[in-house]
């Protein structure tokens, strides 16, 4: 097939290389008219976002009719509503307490490549900053160097790492980990565990029994922190769906915010699972890891960025 | 959540029963269908508009024949349509005579690039070649440990270099292939961000510096609708010449595939597949735009079976089969021909409307196979072939040499008998017309040219 229309599509895209930043802003640069060529560009905004289009047309729906209800006046009372409808989908789920705050054990999960070993890094150094006894403790016993990896981390942080060798039972770091911690008097111990897609049956089992040995060593409570990568499309609800089912997740951490991708996955998990985001990472550098701000997210996704 | 495509368009096609050409309204009614399917599968949304509106145009007026329901006729196109976008005839890696091949990895944050190097590296060497790897990510800590010690795992060599600047890594690794008499050169390089406009000028270098043979951009399965957005700087930035499509071994449908190679018409040449250094395939258009669509991938499933299935166990099975008298000897090989395949898991992935069939079924316990394999196994051959035999005592015998209790013996025993009357049905019903080569039941079967 000679397809000439996707030519057009990669020379569009080309074109608007030079909004990439704060990009997808059509909704504020057109004008006020609620026409129907809005609700489209609308849609079309949100479904960019990879906010799953069931999520997208359900939403739109309900803005139609409160524009028509409250007789909302123009595009821009349209997007301010929109936001916080957006917004307020994660307040209602998040708690008034940073999860972060309190002396826990963190068990850090998630696929592969999404950021795990950096956020705890980060998570480290910043519980540190801030005058707290940290332990560190390596369950990634799969991939090659993630050992090396979270060293350099704990480095950084100047905090203590436990570990075993390669091919170790991840369980086992754990119960040396949680030992450790309880000798330290640790006051806040992050586990980083191994990338592992949610398919993987035997996986996840590896992964309940560390919880458990968690549970029973820690003289912590345990909590699980989910971390995403912001690319990611329609299978993040799967996933976090399928790693609450097996370890009940207490919180995310949405990352690689830094990018062009607006994280409206983590819309749909909100609203289908309920799970609060507890930290959204931008990029590399250790501060680069903040708490989530569910009015500045719901204006990024729009591209409302200016606000 | 996600339906396959057939059965969304069976549904919207049922009152159309009449021949004759396909109307507007009916393709219309289909086309909103299709739209929800790929954007359900991550496909980007420009090019899902783009998509429709060529499908629409091909549908509109498509005869519908006697042979096909108009719903087929439809999903036909747009199996057509997608197969032919996402690379029609297989595309393959492009060496050229120079020593050494030259090939660059570039790619996201935590795509999956250095896993691909390794797995690269060896699929290379299985074709007779000697790769060198050249790990030039000097970022992330511990980056090039891990490249070393997949080198060691694979015993293939990795150079690391001297220093902190991956331009001068990469030349040095050249030199040093050639000093070594090694024939390729995978360079790996770190992740960046394609607005990082520092690090995409970097990878441009680098390029510059080892004139690579081909450029691969590493794409992960999940990704969403950002895809585009990446794939398409880089395209600009570093003039990739293919795809490897990364974490394909999970359930996303892989939409990101079709809208890589939609915006950037750069063919996708290689799938990973699994967290094994030999999980990496070639790219299969066909299987994708199926996979895309949540029709299953049924031919990576006939084809694992025809790999590791035993032609004549498998014959003489079917005959029985046929006659309706199913032993537990046959049971036992099923079971064997399961494991061997990557378990039932793996294979339920692959059947068309996994995703529905999720739910549905429960989770299967993979160790559930082995305890059933040591009862079989603790029976006599007079046992397995006629289980009616099996009176009390030798229940118990065989709970203590397979190491369970009496009561799974029983359950055994009782999910065999209803199985062999489940066949005997099924004789009965269809003269098994509904079945195909490996007795996939009717429903399982691939909807088209199989």
């Amino acid at each position: 097939m000679t397809a000439p229309w996707y030519r057009r599509l990669a020379d569009g895209l080309s074109k608007s290389r030079e909004r990439l930043g704060g990009q997808l802003n059509i909704l504020l640069r057109r004008g006020p008219d609620l026409d129907e060529e809005f609700w489209a560009d609308l849609e079309d905004v949100l479904i960019a976002s990879d906010m799953g289009v069931t999520a997208v047309t359900e939403l739109v729906g309900r803005l139609r009719d409160s524009a028509a209800r409250h007789a909302l006046p123009d595009a821009e009372a349209v997007l301010a509503h929109l936001a916080e409808e957006i917004a307020e989908e994660f307040v209602s789920h998040s708690g008034t307490t940073d999860l972060l705050d309190d002396p826990i054990t963190l068990l850090v999960v998630g696929v592969n490549g999404t950021g795990k070993t950096t956020t705890v890094g980060k998570l480290a150094k910043q519980a540190v900053d801030s005058g707290r006894r940290v332990l560190l403790g390596s369950a990634d016993t799969f991939r090659a160097a993630a050992l090396e990896q979270l060293d350099v981390w704990a480095e950084r942080a100047g905090v203590p790492v436990v570990r075993r060798d390669r091919g170790a039972d991840p369980a086992a770091v754990v119960f040396d980990a949680l030992g450790e911690a309880r000798r330290l008097d640790s006051e806040l111990v992050l586990i980083d565990t191994a990338g592992r897609l949610h398919t993987s049956a035997d996986l996840m089992r590896e992964l309940q029994k560390v919880k458990r040995v968690a549970e029973k060593e820690s003289h912590l409570p345990v909590r699980i922190m989910l971390v995403m990568d912001a690319t990611t499309g329609q299978n993040g609800l799967v996933q976090a769906r399928e790693f609450d089912a097996a370890l009940g997740v207490d919180s995310i951490a949405l990352t690689k915010l830094d990018g062009t991708a607006k994280g409206g996955i983590a819309v749909a998990i909100a609203r289908e699972l309920g799970i609060p985001i507890a930290r959204i990472g931008f990029g590399e550098g250790i501060d680069d890891l903040r708490p989530f701000d569910p009015r500045d997210f719901s204006h990024a996704l729009i591209g409302d960025t200016e606000r | 959540m996600f339906q396959n495509l057939s059965d969304r368009l069976q549904g919207i096609f049922k009152n159309l029963t009449g021949k004759g050409r396909l109307s507007e309204a009916d393709v219309d009614a289909a086309m909103r269908e299709i739209r929800l399917a790929l954007l359900e599968a991550d496909v980007n949304f420009q090019v899902v508009k783009s998509f429709v509106a060529a499908v629409r145009e091909r549908a509109v007026g498509a005869e519908v024949t006697a042979s096909l329901t108009p719903g087929q006729t439809v999903v036909g196109i747009v199996l057509d349509e997608m197969t032919s976008l996402l690379g029609g005839s297989n595309a393959r890696l492009t060496m050229s005579s120079r020593v050494p091949n030259v090939i660059m990895l570039v790619g996201l944050q935590g795509s999956g690039k250095t896993t691909a190097c390794g797995k690269l590296a060896n699929l290379l060497r299985k074709e007779g070649r000697r790769p060198l790897m050249v790990a030039c990510d000097v970022y992330r800590p511990a980056a090039i440990d891990q490249l070393e010690a997949l080198g060691r795992e694979l015993d293939i060599p990795v150079y690391r270099g001297q220093g902190s600047d991956p331009v001068h890594i990469a030349a040095e690794g050249v030199k040093q292939a050639v000093a070594t008499m090694r024939d390729v050169v995978i360079v790996d390089t770190a992740g960046r961000l394609h607005i990082d406009e520092e690090m995409m000028d970097e990878a441009a270098r680098i390029k510059s510096a080892v004139r690579p043979d081909q450029v691969i951009m590493v794409v992960d399965a999940m990704t969403g609708q950002d895809a585009v957005t990446a794939a398409s700087v880089f395209a600009e930035r570093v003039d990739f010449d293919g795809v490897l499509i990364s974490k394909l071994d999970g359930d996303a449908r892989g939409g990101a595939a079709l809208s890589v190679k939609s915006v950037t018409g750069k063919p996708i040449i290689f799938a990973s597949v699994g967290e094994k250094l030999d999980a990496l395939e070639p790219f299969h258009p066909d299987r994708m735009a199926k996979r895309i669509l949540g029709m299953g991938d049924v031919v990576t499933l006939i084809e694992k079976a025809q790999e590791t299935l035993d032609e004549q166990a498998v014959t003489e099975a079917e005959e029985r089969l046929r006659k309706g008298d199913l032993t537990l000897d046959d049971f036992l090989g099923q079971l064997r021909q399961i494991k061997k395949m990557g378990g039932i898991a793996s294979l339920l992935q692959m059947m068309p409307g996994a995703g529905r069939m999720k739910g549905a079924v429960p989770e299967v316990d993979e160790r559930q196979l082995d305890r059933i394999a040591a009862i079989i196994q603790s029976m006599t051959a007079e046992e397995r072939s006629k289980p009616q035999v099996i009176n009390g005592s030798r229940r118990e015998r065989i709970a203590t040499g397979a190491g369970v209790t009496v009561f799974d013996v029983n359950q055994l025993l009782k999910q065999f008998a209803q199985t062999r009357k489940l066949v005997k049905q099924f004789q009965k019903q269809g003269g098994g017309k509904g079945r195909g080569k490996f007795g996939l039941p009717p429903g399982m079967q691939p909807p088209f040219g199989m």
